[in-house]
């Protein structure tokens, strides 16, 4: 064994650097289970009914369930792409809302540890679909992975979802802690989904500031933003359509969650995306 | 062939279904207990020290259960140290790759070699060479937890699999498992005792994900290598990275808007505000 022996890769760090691309957003959370996938669905599809070219991209890799609330199951995936069995043009996929969606895959488990090789073919990927989208949504895995940091290190915009709970407003704080001091970015946008009360995500966006102000960016003597960006209110449309498998913002576009989902879209097609274009 | 329609002395043996499925037999098949070649299997478990003779008040079932069980054993054990094998090591270390991908469990892999082994041999011969590798072997089987696995991983190399190892504790188990070893005074003949100190290298499974056996123990190896570069007789983790939250920032975070946010539930409205 010991004649295989070799040292750790010398770019073991390389997921620490922020590469960002514009048009590339991602969306993240600390903490599986507060609705990234439905976030990153439903934005996509808002942002595709302002007339924007949307992909949605599993950056998780195989584990996010994209292709379950889209009920989706191609036969050609990311994997195949990486493997070269596939073209880029033959695993992008419609997705009911009027978007593009590149899913990774069951194969793709076995990339679960970011080698080089996986770093690479990754980009190589998000940088060939950049010229063909005006939107980028990489739908990354839950907390600080090698692969999730990865993926949002190459993020122009880091879009954290969260619920009110607090073990998931802690695993935020602590990814964001990590984004910070170590991808050093200086500002990550905060989508709290499931609200019960008007006003509670600009509140808990100010308290997590707060703490950070306190714990992480004081010693590092820049500053970092956490900026609210808007807040979903629990709905019981949602469930009704996470259930069917269907798109809120399609079969329900008037509830209260698909207005908000819809300002979100507003805002980043206003703000960040014509900006980037 | 194993099957056969007569039954015999020894008894026929019905395949019950649930054997069937296991094999490629149909499930009305008979096997004749006399055709079998027993020898060899039976001479192997008496070598091993294990009963392969047959009590005469023993049901034939009974007895081919138990020398199919010893052949089980013996494939999976090392014979010098008694720890599991190199395939044991692997069906084990497969499982703990499932378990850690459904369950989120946090599994930790050490592998350990016995520093400067080969001065052993060349100095002391291979006999006491052998003696240090059991007495290393029974060290690290009285270190470890029930749970856990011990295997003779090749040469002077051994690995450990402990399931439900928070990543918190791992250094101390690994470094327990050192010290106790440095600690040994291992009898290679009358009057003459030998110390022996190892190097551990070990990695963490990544949690809810499906790892590769491969990718798992090259990380771990990575370490092992490490710990030798860096001097021998020492530990060295790949620790996963950890979601580092402070009580004192629990309270600051949630301390508030645990009441805002439950507080008399208000109309479901939407403010958006960037």
């Amino acid at each position: 064994m010991n004649a295989t022996l070799t040292p750790a890769a010398p770019d073991a760090a390389d997921t620490l650097l922020v590469h960002p691309i514009g048009k590339v957003l991602a969306v993240t959370s600390g903490k599986g289970g507060v609705g990234k996938t439905f976030v990153s669905a439903n934005l996509a599809a808002a942002l595709a009914k302002r007339g924007l070219k949307v992909l949605v991209l599993d950056a998780d890799l195989g584990l996010a369930n994209l292709d379950v609330v889209l009920n989706l199951y191609p036969k050609l995936t990311l994997h195949d792409v990486f493997t070269g069995k596939a073209t880029l043009d033959e695993a992008i996929l419609p997705a009911p809302g009027g978007f593009s969606v590149l899913l990774a895959g069951s194969g793709m488990v076995e990339y679960s540890r970011l080698t080089p090789e996986v770093r690479g073919e990754f980009l190589r990927v998000v940088h060939s679909l950049v010229p063909r989208f005006d939107v980028i949504l990489l739908d990354t895995g839950a907390g600080i992975s090698d692969v999730v940091l990865f993926a949002v290190s190459l993020a122009s915009e880091v879009l954290m979802v969260a619920t009110p709970e607090p073990t998931s407003l802690t695993d935020a704080y602590a990814t964001i802690k990590v984004l910070v001091g170590q991808q050093q970015r200086e500002r990550v946008r905060l989508i709290v989904n499931q609200t019960t009360r008007a006003g509670s995500g600009v509140a808990i966006t100010h308290q997590l500031q707060q703490v950070l102000d306190r714990f992480v960016v004081g010693s590092l003597g820049r500053p970092f933003k956490l900026s609210h960006l808007g807040d979903i209110p629990a709905d019981p449309e949602v469930r009704q359509a996470v259930m069917r498998r269907q798109l809120l913002v399609q079969t329900q576009p008037a509830c209260p969650a698909s207005t908000a989902i819809s300002l979100i879209a507003r805002l980043l097609a206003e703000k960040f995306v014509a900006k980037a274009g | 062939m194993l099957i056969a329609r007569n039954p015999h002395i020894l008894g026929p043996f019905r395949w019950q279904p649930g054997f069937a499925s296991l094999t490629s037999l149909p499930p009305d098949s008979f096997v004749d207990l006399h055709a079998l070649q027993l020898d060899d299997a039976r001479a192997l478990l008496e070598h091993d020290a294990q009963n392969g003779d047959r009590n005469t008040d023993e049901s034939a079932v009974h007895y081919l259960q138990r020398v199919i069980d010893g052949l089980c054993d013996l494939s999976l054990k090392d014979p010098l140290t008694g720890l599991g094998n190199r395939r044991h090591f692997h069906g084990v270390l497969a499982r703990a790759i499932e378990t850690v991908a459904r369950s989120g469990d946090s599994v930790l892999l050490l592998l350990l070699d016995i520093d400067h082994f080969k001065s052993v041999n060349d100095t002391h011969g291979h006999l006491a060479g052998d003696q240090v590798l059991r007495t290393v072997a029974d060290c690290l089987a009285r270190c470890v937890r029930p749970v856990d696995t011990v295997a003779r991983y090749g040469g002077e190399e051994f690995a450990v699999i402990l399931p439900h190892c928070r990543p918190a504790f791992g250094r101390a188990v690994a470094e327990r498992i050192r010290a106790s070893v440095a600690a040994l005074a291992i009898d290679i003949a009358p009057l003459q005792t030998l110390t022996a100190t190892i190097s551990i290298g070990g990695a963490y499974a990544p949690e809810w994900v499906r790892s590769t056996a491969d990718l798992w123990i090259e990380r771990a190896d990575q370490q092992l290598y490490r710990a030798k570069t860096e001097g021998r007789n020492r530990v060295c983790l790949d620790q996963p990275r950890e979601l580092a939250v402070s009580a004192e920032e629990k309270g600051l975070l949630f301390g508030q808007l645990e009441l805002d946010e439950l507080a008399l539930p208000g109309p479901a409205l939407t403010r958006v505000n960037a």
